[in-house]
């Protein structure tokens, strides 16, 4: 069960959190191209490994946390605030399959 | 069973993925359009895939009829396959029933029963009556949510699921097709804007069309050929308890909760529930979703409270963003794509490989398949059966 | 024959003060205190337990632990029948009752183990094969012999009458296992302070340990285990639960662990579990699993009476019970010594110890000075016996200088498996030792480490020191300071020779690897003829470790006999993944409390019972329990709606509303974050007003709708539908901590804070007035159709705004939750001149679908804002969610399903939601189908059967058009006529009264 560290609330278990999918995508300008809201809503990078998300603490503070997580061992890198500016590990981190 | 072969220079088509659907595509492009020349490449062994973890589960009870369709055509298919391969698959047409339990889903589960039968497949109510000879062991007097009727496909039911893979595997081998296990692609060919091969763990392989068939991985691949879908990669968990004597013979889904169960030919129940709904490519899930299966199971069949779990995994799906998978061509030429199956693949293995050959050996969609497009996304046009919209981890 | 088999000492467990009374198939049996069914058996002289899954062979018990393939039987009776219990650890208590299954019609006598002659047609992969031609004949007749035969006992058929507790624990050190090396680790982690939890499956620790033979600390190992017991229990820091089976290593360190409170009773006390799941969250895990004795494949080696030698020693030493009375041990390793050295001191006799190594070890050079017999070089190569063994029959590796030897017990030991499956979970690979014959864990990923047998270190002085250090070592990477080097137990050193490879001893007979699904020596080797050189696909085709036992005794057998059909060595086959739980646990363990009424929380509104009092039927709504309708007596449902929906338009209605979704918005900015949420403009709403809004997904569908009012500058009220309320919350949340942090906006819900009702039909006015009095004023001109005002009612904060889901002068009255009683009173008295009636959600629908509204049948996530006839609603002064992808071409489509309304043609008897519509009744298919009918009702505004549906073209095309609603799941086929979805009032005069 993952354990995610909510900057507000402190270590909390995976049922407390409603998952939000990738955090990478950037919401467009409001003028901005059809094309570009295609992109922030559909195309993904769903990468094996590092994967930059948001879990919503519903069960909590009700915050969206921002968490670096991988995606093949569920091993968590870092979690901050919805504006916080998280990034993947550099290679060679972990050993967790 | 079949042959280890060496790989050849150059084939015809090259299928990354040894999984059911790669195998059933070989086959039905020896079978179908005389196209033999053809290797399936697998990275580690045929049917380690989502083939092999499944819960084994075939039906064709979808709404939409660009699915509806699509799933008929593999249940003929599911219908004649033994016959077909000369090999036991230990198909068992049980029927498969979707409980309901208000008035609204009631409604939801007459449009979707209905444009079944439009569409040509069968689909019928069964009511509380029916349900308590069918499933005694339904619990009518105590269920938080009561059980109003059930939306059932009789034609539905389970198949043993490694059987598909070695029966197809067994029937594309023995017209030539070349299964090349341990061998993984590294990368996708690509000249003059069109694919010509695959670079693997055993070398080049040119070929005159490559098709991508890799569930769980069809980013990864797509990738490869600068590809980008949409779709994420989510974990979802399956179930099997001891085996004990007949108890549930049916195919039965919880309208109310997170669950739905078979009883296995060795007498094991095979259950499961939702996605833990995260992206992952671990084959593993977690308690949190487990517990919630299982309480989903106890609501409506508190008789199972001491049968045991006996184990549990997780497979990867590869979850498109309106639950409607891809077979389609791409924007390279001479490479295809297969995938965004979602938890639907396994029942889709004989249509999606029928209509999948056919897409490589006319380089055109077989009218079942041509709305399972990548661009139907850009178009405005997906096909969401659940209707909760670009969101894969509740798709 | 009663306990023949008990000797007059010994059994560290039992206690002979304490007669127990059970009955097995029928027959009763008398065994002690501390028993297993097992153990209890074997006293009573019972050897065949069961019966095997596919030859139904007789079995007796194997091992004398959970790994158990063969002694399981069904377990209790009626409703707490539990299939396929081990009888190896299913604790005796005094009336227990227990049957062998998988047999037809004893045990002794089973017909379906003619299985055994068709045996040749049963091996490796006999499902896809044998049962094919003709092929017509599998469903009808193969498959049903196939699922009749299937299983193993018999699941209770009835609801499960015991509960199970989910209970949640955080450690620094958790240590699975309290044999040797686990008590070592938990004295030595529980001495630095840490907080240590030490689970153990068995009812008693010790593991392995020899209680009598085995000497540490200077004391008899039994006396040292109950110390260390006492030592443990005596520390505050430390926990200690038995009879708890760790079962499931998960992410983070979270594990999971099965208590059995009281499977050892007859059945639960009062307010007692049955069992016990636990969550425990570990900063660091020690394993101290031990490990699995292994069978050697040679002929017959499932007779009853053969066992493995390990366990022969512990039924000797745990329960004074001799499993033969003349014993001969087979054995590739030094442990099965130990064995003999135990039957030997209880005065049991060992006809001889089979060695296959050549060379005499230490520990056999011994033996045989003791006056044992020692054949060194010899295998066994098949038991002889009706239903249990009664010789065997040995020979010298090479085949010469066979013998057979007389014997009622046969103890094996093909060597130790390290006991990786915990580990293994983690995703640690197994990696093959040679020189123990087994697979060790490789480096840890977790934070965990394995001490003792279960990694590979057998000798007791060994496992003592390893579990010391690694409980110091677990203490101090949790955190604690661990302080000065502590001394760790001792015990006499023991030089352990190395095993020797015995996998199939020779022999064409069945040599069985894995015994519950009878796969065979030769299962094995065909399966690898038949191309099958996968571990993997070996497992599946054969099989092999499929059982309930996941292989435990079996799996590492039948790797080596695959590598030796390959030709190549162990660790170039590799292992297949062991699969949580450990072993198996109870459904109704993972549910808990979670089950039934209780399988989800009830959510009632604060005039809960004013509905019940008025006769109120309830429906769910989610988790909410809403009036459905309130039947007068004699009524029926549908009369009881009709005549609801009537009396609301004639005079008036009262409904809870409670449910809905309430947010409030406040701060500077509310006005422009609602105009980046909904479709339509917020700013210019003045405040004391209120106004529909519509609210897209960014990917242009409609997400929800509801009334939104404006009660101050800077605060606003949103209300949404009660099944979307949660997901609309966390889709504000989303904009305004991710999307516009800047904008100065602030929200939270308010749905159990307010409390409403709907107040509708022409005295809705007059009622309200007559129950507010003075507090408010109730006239036009203070209160206008969407006006919004606030007011003191009785001390409480009320708000009521002049808004109409049904059509006619209506309100909605929102006060704190716990008013919600009174103000459902005092206007139901204000109500009773004036025809006022409680109305529920089905006449709530007639209402809304008379005046075209749309609700949650129509919004079902494919719907766009056009489709719904608000296209226009969509301003295109300012950027909205949604906004942008609305646009595709797919979506503005004038081929889209729209909004319409549908009458039931005369001479039909009524309509249904779910019905397609077709303009030809004779050419109806899924692709003439134009649309679906959403919602239904017999209204009685209308007076007829009437309907909301989706249809292609929409009004545009079909007004006025004659279709038939197509409904093959009812075999109906009515026709209906469309028309506008506003079929009652449709300028709208009535909102005036």
């Amino acid at each position: 069960m993952h354990r995610i560290d909510c900057p507000w609330c402190g270590t909390r278990d995976e049922a407390e959190f409603q998952y939000q999918g990738d955090a990478t995508a950037t919401r467009p300008a409001p003028d901005a191209a059809e094309a570009d809201f295609f992109d922030y809503v559909y195309s993904r990078d769903n990468p094996k490994g590092w994967h930059i998300e948001w879990w919503h603490h519903v069960g909590g503070c009700r915050q969206w946390v921002k968490v670096v997580r991988n995606t093949m061992t569920h091993e968590i890198h870092a979690t901050g605030g919805p504006q916080s500016k998280l990034s993947v590990p550099k290679p060679s981190g972990s050993r967790l399959r | 069973m079949w042959r280890d072969p060496q790989p050849k220079a150059e084939y015809d088509v090259v299928i990354i993925g040894g999984g059911g659907h790669g195998l059933a595509t070989a086959y039905y492009l020896a079978k179908e359009h005389g196209i033999t020349n053809v290797a399936v490449i697998e990275k580690g062994w045929i049917g380690g895939g989502n083939v092999g973890r499944n819960t084994t589960i075939f039906r064709s009870n979808y709404m939409f009829p660009a699915n509806t369709h699509f799933y008929e055509k593999g249940m003929k298919l599911w219908e004649g396959l033994e016959r077909d391969f000369n090999f036991n698959a230990m198909i068992s047409q049980r029927g498969v029933i979707n409980l309901f339990h208000s008035d609204p889903q009631r409604d939801a589960f007459a449009r979707r029963g209905n444009a079944m039968r439009l569409a040509g497949v069968d689909a019928e109510f069964v009511s509380p009556a029916q349900l308590k000879e069918m499933v005694p062991i339904l619990d009518f007097d105590n269920a938080r949510f009561p059980i109003q009727g059930g939306l059932m496909q009789r034609r539905g039911g389970t198949i043993r699921h490694d059987a598909v893979a070695w029966g197809y595997a067994r029937g594309a081998d023995s017209r030539g097709v070349d299964i090349l296990q341990n061998c993984e692609v590294k990368d996708i060919l690509i000249e003059g804007g069109a694919a010509v091969g695959v670079e693997t763990s055993k070398g080049t392989i040119r070929a005159k069309k490559v098709a991508m068939a890799v569930a769980g991985h069809t980013t990864q691949v797509a990738k490869m050929a600068g590809i980008n879908l949409p779709v994420e990669s989510h974990v979802l968990q399956a179930f099997v308890s001891e085996g004990i004597k007949p108890l549930i013979d049916t195919v039965v889904t919880f309208g109310a909760g997170h669950f739905y169960i078979s009883q296995s030919d060795k007498g094991g129940l095979v259950f499961g529930g939702d996605l833990d709904g995260y992206n992952s490519y671990a084959q593993r899930g977690n308690l949190p979703m487990m517990e919630h299966v299982m309480a989903g199971g106890m609501a409506i069949m508190p008789a199972i409270g001491r049968v045991r779990l006996l184990r549990h995994w997780g497979g990867i799906m590869d979850m498109s963003f309106d639950g409607s998978p891809f077979i389609c061509k791409t924007g390279v030429e001479k490479l295809y794509l297969n995938g965004g199956w979602c938890y639907g693949g396994f029942k889709a293995t004989p249509a999606s490989g029928w209509c999948y050959a056919h897409t490589i050996a006319k380089d055109e969609p077989h009218e079942l398949n041509e709305k399972f497009t990548i661009d139907r996304f850009r178009q405005g046009r997906m096909i969401d059966e659940k209707g909760v919209g670009p969101n894969p981890w509740i798709q | 024959m009663t306990n023949s088999h008990r000797m007059s000492t010994g059994g560290v467990r039992i206690d002979r003060n304490k007669t127990v009374m059970f009955r097995f198939d029928g027959k009763t049996y008398q065994g002690f205190h501390g028993d297993t069914l097992a153990s209890a058996l074997l006293a009573n002289g019972v050897k065949l337990m069961g019966r095997s899954f596919k030859y139904h062979r007789p079995r007796g018990c194997l091992t004398a632990g959970s790994e158990e393939p063969n002694a399981i039987v069904e377990l209790r009776t009626g409703a707490r029948r539990e299939p396929n219990t081990r009888a190896t650890i299913a604790e005796l208590y005094d009336g227990l009752e227990a049957h062998s299954q998988n047999r037809y019609p004893s045990l002794k006598f089973d017909i379906q183990s003619v299985n055994q002659l068709l045996s040749p047609f049963l091996t490796a992969g006999f499902y896809y094969k044998t049962f094919m031609w003709p092929a017509s004949f599998w469903e009808p007749v193969y498959e049903k012999i196939i699922r009749k035969s299937a299983g193993l006992g018999r699941a209770a058929v009835e609801s499960d009458p015991d509960s199970y507790e989910h209970s949640h624990t955080h450690c620094d050190v958790l240590v699975v296992g309290a044999g040797p090396a686990g008590l070592a680790a938990a004295l030595s982690a529980g001495r630095t302070g840490a907080r240590v939890l030490l689970v153990e499956e068995q009812a008693e620790p010790g593991g392995m340990v020899s209680p009598l033979l085995d000497v540490i600390d200077d004391l008899p190992a039994a006396d040292w285990v109950e110390q260390s017991l006492a030592n443990l229990e005596a520390m505050e820091n430390v926990t200690v639960r038995l009879r708890t089976t760790l079962f499931g290593y998960y992410d983070h360190n979270v594990l999971a662990a099965l208590e059995r409170v009281s499977d050892h009773l007859s059945e639960p006390e009062d307010d007692q579990p049955r069992q016990r799941m636990w969550t425990i969250r570990a900063k660091q895990v020690v394993l101290a699993c031990g490990s699995h004795e292994r069978m050697m494949a040679f002929d017959n080696n499932d007779k009853p009476g053969v066992m493995l030698a390990g366990a022969v020693r512990l039924f000797v030493e745990r329960y004074g019970v001799a499993p033969g009375k003349r014993v001969v041990i087979c054995t590739n390793n030094d442990d099965a010594y130990k064995t003999a050295a135990s039957l030997k001191q209880a005065g049991v006799e060992v006809t001889a110890i089979v060695d296959a190594r050549g060379e005499l070890s230490p520990a056999a050079a011994r033996a045989r000075e003791q006056g044992l017999r020692v054949d060194s070089g010899f295998v066994p190569c098949k038991a002889i016996g009706h239903q249990q063994v009664s010789s065997v029959s040995i020979q010298r590796r090479d085949g010469s200088g066979r013998e057979v030897l007389a014997c009622d017990c046969l103890a094996i030991s093909g060597g130790y498996s390290p006991d990786v499956h915990l580990v293994s979970q983690t995703g640690v690979a197994p990696i093959w030792r040679d020189d123990i014959l087994g697979f060790v864990p490789d480096m840890p990923i977790r934070q965990e480490r394995s001490s003792g047998a279960c990694m590979g270190t057998f000798d007791l002085a060994g496992c003592l020191t390893e579990g010391h250090a690694a409980g110091r070592d677990a203490a101090k990477k949790a955190g604690v300071k661990v302080g000065r080097a502590t001394k760790a137990p001792s015990a006499p050193t023991e030089e352990l020779a190395a095993p020797v490879a015995v996998w199939r001893c020779p022999g064409n007979g069945k040599a069985f690897v894995d015994f519950q699904n009878d796969v065979t020596a030769k299962d094995i080797q065909l399966a690898h003829q038949e191309g099958f050189v996968s571990v993997e696909h070996v497992k599946r085709y054969t099989t092999l470790g499929m059982a309930t036992d996941q292989g435990k005794t079996s799996n590492v057998t039948g790797i080596a006999l695959l590598a030796e059909a390959r030709g190549e060595p162990i660790p170039d086959v590799g292992t297949t993944r062991f699969r949580p739980p450990y072993s198996p646990v109870a459904i109704g363990a993972f549910a808990g409390h979670e089950r039934g009424k209780e399988f989800q929380p009830v959510r009632r509104t604060a005039m809960h019972e004013c509905g019940e009092k008025l006769g109120a039927v309830f429906v769910e709504a989610g988790q909410w329990l809403r009036p459905q309708y309130y039947p007068k007596s004699g009524e029926g449902v549908m009369e009881s709606i009709y005549r609801e929906a009537r009396q609301v338009r004639e005079t008036a209605g009262i409904c809870d509303v409670s449910t809905l979704g309430k947010i409030e918005i406040f701060g500077p900015d509310s006005g422009e974050f609602l105009n980046r949420l909904y479709i339509n403009g917020w700013k210019m709403l003045a405040p004391g007003k209120a106004r529909y809004g519509l609210m897209l997904r960014e990917d242009g569908y409609v997400m929800d709708d509801g009334t939104t009012s404006r009660l101050a500058d800077d605060h606003y009220f949103m209300t949404t539908t009660t099944a979307n309320a949660a997901r609309v919350l966390a889709h504000m949340d989303h904009a305004a901590q991710v999307l516009w942090p800047d904008l100065d906006v602030h929200f939270c819900s308010a749905t159990e804070q307010w409390c409403g009702v709907a107040v509708a039909g022409p005295n809705a006015r007059k009622i309200l007035a007559a129950a507010f009095g003075s507090a408010l004023d109730m006239s036009d001109e203070n209160l206008p159709f969407m006006g919004v005002r606030s007011f003191d009612w009785n001390g409480a904060r009320a708000r009521i705004f002049r808004i109409s889901f049904s059509g006619e002068l209506a309100f909605e009255v929102n006060v704190p939750w716990t008013y919600g009683e009174a103000m459902w009173d005092a206007i139901w008295e204000a109500g009773r001149d004036h025809g006022l009636i409680p109305y529920g959600t089905e006449a709530l629908s007639v209402l809304r679908i008379e005046k075209g509204h749309v609700a949650g049948n129509e919004l079902d996530g494919r719907t766009t804002a056009a489709d719904m006839g608000l296209g226009k609603m969509m301003s295109s002064k300012k950027p909205f969610i949604g906004q942008k992808l609305a646009g595709r071409e797919g979506m503005i489509d004038d081929q889209r399903a729209t909004l319409v309304g549908v009458k039931l043609k005369s001479g039909a008897q009524r309509l249904r939601g779910g019905a397609h519509l077709v303009a030809d009744q004779n050419n109806a298919n899924a692709e003439t189908s134009l649309g679906w009918v959403t919602s239904v009702c017999d209204s009685p505004a209308v007076g007829c059967w009437i309907g909301l549906a989706y249809v292609r073209g929409g009004l545009a095309e079909h007004m006025g058009n004659t279709l038939f609603a197509e409904n093959p799941i009812y075999a109906e086929s009515p026709e209906v006529e469309i028309c506008s979805p506003h079929f009652f009032d449709p300028k709208g005069e009535r909102i005036n009264g």
